[in-house]
């Protein structure tokens, strides 16, 4: 199919690309624009690997055709990453050994940052329901979820 | 071999908690994984999968494929047709069928392409001309001769791949005059390690005759050694780099087919190729846990001491032999702890179906016979009116002792569990009390930390090796082959290091595996890293401070006996003022020789009888746990919860305790996946369920609270008292929520997964029958 012009901010940068109509955001993102943090774990939408924020809102990039995201703002695991350190969601994982393969964290820590700009204290019940779209295999989400709890107590 | 340990209050790093060194990395997604790896002129590899569970390949054309445009290679299997396979004694796979594809899913060809697109429509051109033959999915039906064995190395005619048959003292004398005994069956469906990372392999053929592989495995040394044999390039021209691996739990422990194959496409094409897995191709890679069904007789006289185990397992192999034969055996030898038993009698079969290959799955051969012999135990001790803490103990493997089998059992805090899960869970006033629908259990675990035997015996070398280089910046660069999979073994690795040489543990720098430089590790499996590397760095980092001492010595004038490293220093015993620093004395050390090198291996010692097959399952040390888990079922929709596991276990001394926490409760999330719902379901020999959507793993609210309870004492031979945490941290899971199960509605689950519909229909039989919900 032909290729068109899409345009759209990701990371808060514009974007102007060219690419087919049925062209995945997450292939646009990890082999158009080498954001490889954005992780593809299963391509079905299962896994939670591959989830940006469109808007704001965790969205899983394998399941969303690029010009879907025509206009609107993509944000990252390399976009929610400040440019020294790390944020707190980022912190609180290193610090609780929430991250283990580290293949699922990226997807996490977008979702647990999008959680904690909107609800800035979850519950151990609201935290679970935010990453339940989200699938570890190594930690059995204990630290993960005690991570986020962390970091929204943090200052 | 024994080393002293220094007491806890002297180490600054080790038995705290560490967070992993790379994490920072992965939590911004810098952490780089083999498909993050771009090539220049990279090309796309793709395989035809096999349709067929089993057919004669009559002829393969693939001429279309070869004329489209964008196509650089088509490889079938009788370019490369050496057999390998990870263990040296089975090699039955090729990197592409040769004869026969023996499942859905094996490899009949592979294209390498300029874009995905056009691999897979070359993929869809090949005509493949079969005799379709006939199929086996029933491992019994394989132990009789068969039409069209599935290997020609079944033994006489059969599918049987391994059979082992093992007897010690008298079982049939012990059973004449044993008072109470159970006799039941466990039926086991198959697990797959479901890991997040699907396999990715790159590789690079250059004209300097050199071959570069990147691939996410666990086990870069047999990868290295598999590419040598298959493609007939001696090993010093092949380079393995290991970039990070998002999960393996066994399921990258073998050398995988693709991996040579990706390789192959890339001597054909002398072009960068890289295959990337879909989620499919992970499922039927498999290589998980074995579908089980093992029949176990039970022994004891009327005061409880266990007299006789009687075992027979029947296991589905699946295409290939990857592991079996190490599983074949496990399935028998790893029921001989955390108790005594004098008199045992094991006959277990391993035979090939046209499935996806079984392997080595987390807790590999110890999980389901455990789980079996851990609910007898608790229908034993009931018969016998005792609790299941009691019977536990009394049977228990005292220190320094040997089993029937001739394990050599060291280092045991075995009762020390038993005692802390009872305490803490406050099992007493819980067990036969709590209303109908909650119930409490008790099950226990044993695994090898660390396999003694390597797989390969030539040439006769340390089972790890460690390297470590200073060079005058004062960073310690640290090279080994062992594979970091997301456990913490490269933070345990720096924090060892850091620990001996007295350094901040910025100063020390894992390197990635990478064959070109690394000494050999044989790999992450069979629970060895923290054991077998942790002594290989500690020496290596002793021989370090050694050199660095001698320096400090020369600067302070006193001699090195009187000499100790203390933080970033080197000084004189109860003299803090006199001494040097890190960077004075390793200036100093590196006047004559320039930058600092040191190495530690580490080899097992000899151990095991001479019987056939007596090495299999002996370890340098063993880890225990006693397990207690809360349920909360629901009678009517037979669904049930896990309130909460407290986790006793011993792995000798916890180095990292972040580490060893985050193992217990990913054990348990794996263990309970197993117990109450996974499961590779067939139709025939297709797999029904190749996605995470319909193979589901626990989701975050049914993960139980868990509470690590870590009573160990320090192993003698451990690195600073340390045993496994990798593995032995699930086996004990499963029966314990069992057997909380059984407290909780009265019903017996032999047959795993234990799916809400077995609840009610146990609950129905129950209720039928009569029996009282607390066994009264």
């Amino acid at each position: 199919m032909t290729p068109a012009r899409l345009r759209l901010a990701i990371n808060g940068h514009p974007v102007e690309v060219t690419c087919p109509p049925e062209r995945i955001l997450l292939d646009l993102l990890r082999e158009d624009l080498n954001l490889t943090g954005t992780k593809r774990g299963c391509d079905l939408g299962t896994c939670g690997c591959c989830t940006v924020l469109l808007d704001g809102r965790p969205t899983l990039s394998c399941l969303t055709l690029a010009h879907l995201a025509e206009g609107h703002a993509i944000t990252t695991i390399e976009g929610v990453s400040p440019a020294q350190g790390l944020n707190p969601v980022q912190r609180a994982f290193v610090e609780h050994g929430a991250t283990q393969c580290g293949f699922c964290t990226p997807g996490f820590i977008v979702t647990g940052t999008a959680l904690l700009k909107e609800n800035p204290h979850p519950t151990r019940d609201e935290v679970e329901r935010a990453v339940s779209g989200n699938l570890c295999r190594c930690t059995g989400y204990t630290k993960i979820i005690e991570a986020i709890l962390a970091a929204a107590e943090s200052p | 071999m024994s080393a002293v340990q220094p007491p806890r209050d002297e180490m600054r790093l080790l038995g705290t908690r560490i967070p992993y060194v790379e994490g920072p990395l992965k939590v911004t997604g810098r952490a780089e994984y083999t498909d993050d790896i771009k090539r220049p002129g990279m090309l796309v590899g793709r395989l035809l999968r096999s349709p067929w569970p089993h057919a004669r390949l009559r002829s393969i054309d693939t001429r279309a494929a070869r004329a489209m445009p964008g196509v650089f290679a088509v490889l079938t299997g009788e370019k490369y047709p050496t057999p390998f396979g990870v263990l040296p004694i089975t090699h039955d796979e090729t990197a592409i069928a040769v004869d026969k594809a023996r499942y859905i899913g094996d490899i009949i060809a592979a294209v390498a392409a300029q874009d995905e697109l056009t691999a897979e429509r070359a993929l869809a051109t090949i005509q493949v001309d079969v005799e379709v033959l006939p199929e086996y999915t029933d491992p019994r039906v394989g132990l009789a001769p068969v039409a069209e064995p599935i290997h020609a190395r079944g033994l006489a005619g059969t599918n049987i791949q391994k059979e082992v048959v093992q007897h010690f003292g008298d079982v049939d004398a012990a059973f004449v005059k044993a008072a109470v005994q159970v006799r039941v069956r466990g039926n086991f469906a198959g697990v797959t390690h479901a890991f997040t990372e699907p396999m990715a392999t790159i590789a690079d053929a250059t004209p300097d005759g050199r071959l570069t592989v990147w691939s996410a495995t666990q086990v870069p040394h047999y990868l290295h050694r598999s590419l040598s044999e298959v493609l007939g390039i001696p090993m010093h021209r092949i380079r393995v780099i290991k970039p990070e691996v998002g999960g393996g739990f066994g399921g990258k422990s073998d050398p995988l087919p693709h991996e040579i194959v990706c390789a192959a496409l890339a001597i054909e094409t002398g072009r960068p190729v890289k295959i990337l897995f879909d989620r499919e191709d992970v499922f039927l890679t498999n290589h998980g846990r074995h579908p089980t069904q093992n029949d176990v007789r039970i022994a004891a006289d009327a005061e409880g001491h266990l007299l006789a185990y009687d075992i027979e397992a029947l296991i589905d192999g699946g295409a290939w032999s990857s592991f079996g034969t190490v599983t074949t055996y496990y399935n028998g030898v790893l029921s001989m702890g955390p108790y005594q038993v004098p008199n045992f009698r094991y006959k277990g079969r391993r035979v090939y179906t046209n499935r996806p290959p079984s392997g080595a799955m987390r807790a590999h051969g110890g999980t389901n016979i455990r789980y079996t012999i851990e609910v007898a135990l608790d229908e034993l001790a009931e018969k016998i009116g005792m609790d299941p803490f009691a019977l536990r103990e009394l049977n228990a493997l005292p220190p320094n002792s040997k089993t029937i089998n001739d394990f050599r059992i060291t280092s045991t805090s075995f009762r020390q569990c038993l005692a802390a899960s009872r305490e803490k869970s406050d099992f007493v006033t819980k067990w036969r009390k709590l209303p109908y629908g909650e119930g409490v259990g008790l099950g226990c675990g044993f695994y090898i930390s660390g396999s003694n035997s390597p797989i390969h015996f030539t040439p006769k070398m340390p089972q790890s090796t460690v390297h470590l280089k200073v060079d005058m910046d004062g960073g310690i660069a640290v090279h080994s082959m062992q594979a970091d999979i997301g456990q913490g073994s490269n933070t345990l690795l720096a924090a060892i290091i850091a620990e001996v040489v007295g350094v901040d543990l910025d100063r020390v720098h894992v390197v990635r595996v990478d064959t070109d430089v690394s000494p050999i590790d044989l790999g992450s499996y069979s629970s060895r890293v923290t054991f077998m590397m942790g002594n290989a760095a500690r020496r290596a980092a002793e021989q370090l401070k050694e050199k660095l001492v001698h320096a400090a010595s020369q600067l302070t004038g006193y001699p090195p006996e009187q000499l100790q490293v203390a933080h970033e220093r080197i000084h004189v015993r109860h003299r803090d003022d006199v001494g040097v620093t890190f960077i004075e004395a390793l200036h100093k050390a590196m006047e004559t020789a320039g930058a600092l090198t040191a190495t530690g291996a580490y080899s097992s010692p000899p151990m095991g009888g001479s019987f056939k097959g007596a090495r299999a399952g002996t370890a340098p040390a063993y880890s225990f746990a006693a397990y207690v888990a809360q349920v909360k079922v629901d009678t009517d929709t037979g669904e049930f919860r896990v309130s909460k596991v407290w986790a006793a276990f011993d792995c000798g001394r916890a180095l990292n305790r972040l580490a060893v926490e985050g193992q217990i409760e990913g054990s348990i999330h794996m263990g309970l996946g197993q117990l109450m719902g996974e499961s590779m379901n067939y139709r025939g020999a297709r797999l029904l369920n190749p996605a995470l959507l319909e193979y589901k793993i626990p989701m975050p609210f049914q993960m139980p609270e868990v509470e690590c309870l870590l009573v160990g004492d320090d192993d003698p031979e451990g690195p600073f008292g340390a045993k496994e945490a990798g593995e032995g941290p699930l086996i004990a899971t499963l029966p314990a929520v069992a057997n909380a199960l059984y407290d909780a509605i009265g019903v017996r689950f032999y047959d795993l997964p234990i799916t809400p519909d077995k609840v009610v229909k146990g609950i129905e039989d129950r209720e039928r029958e009569g029996r009282a919900w607390k066994g009264a």
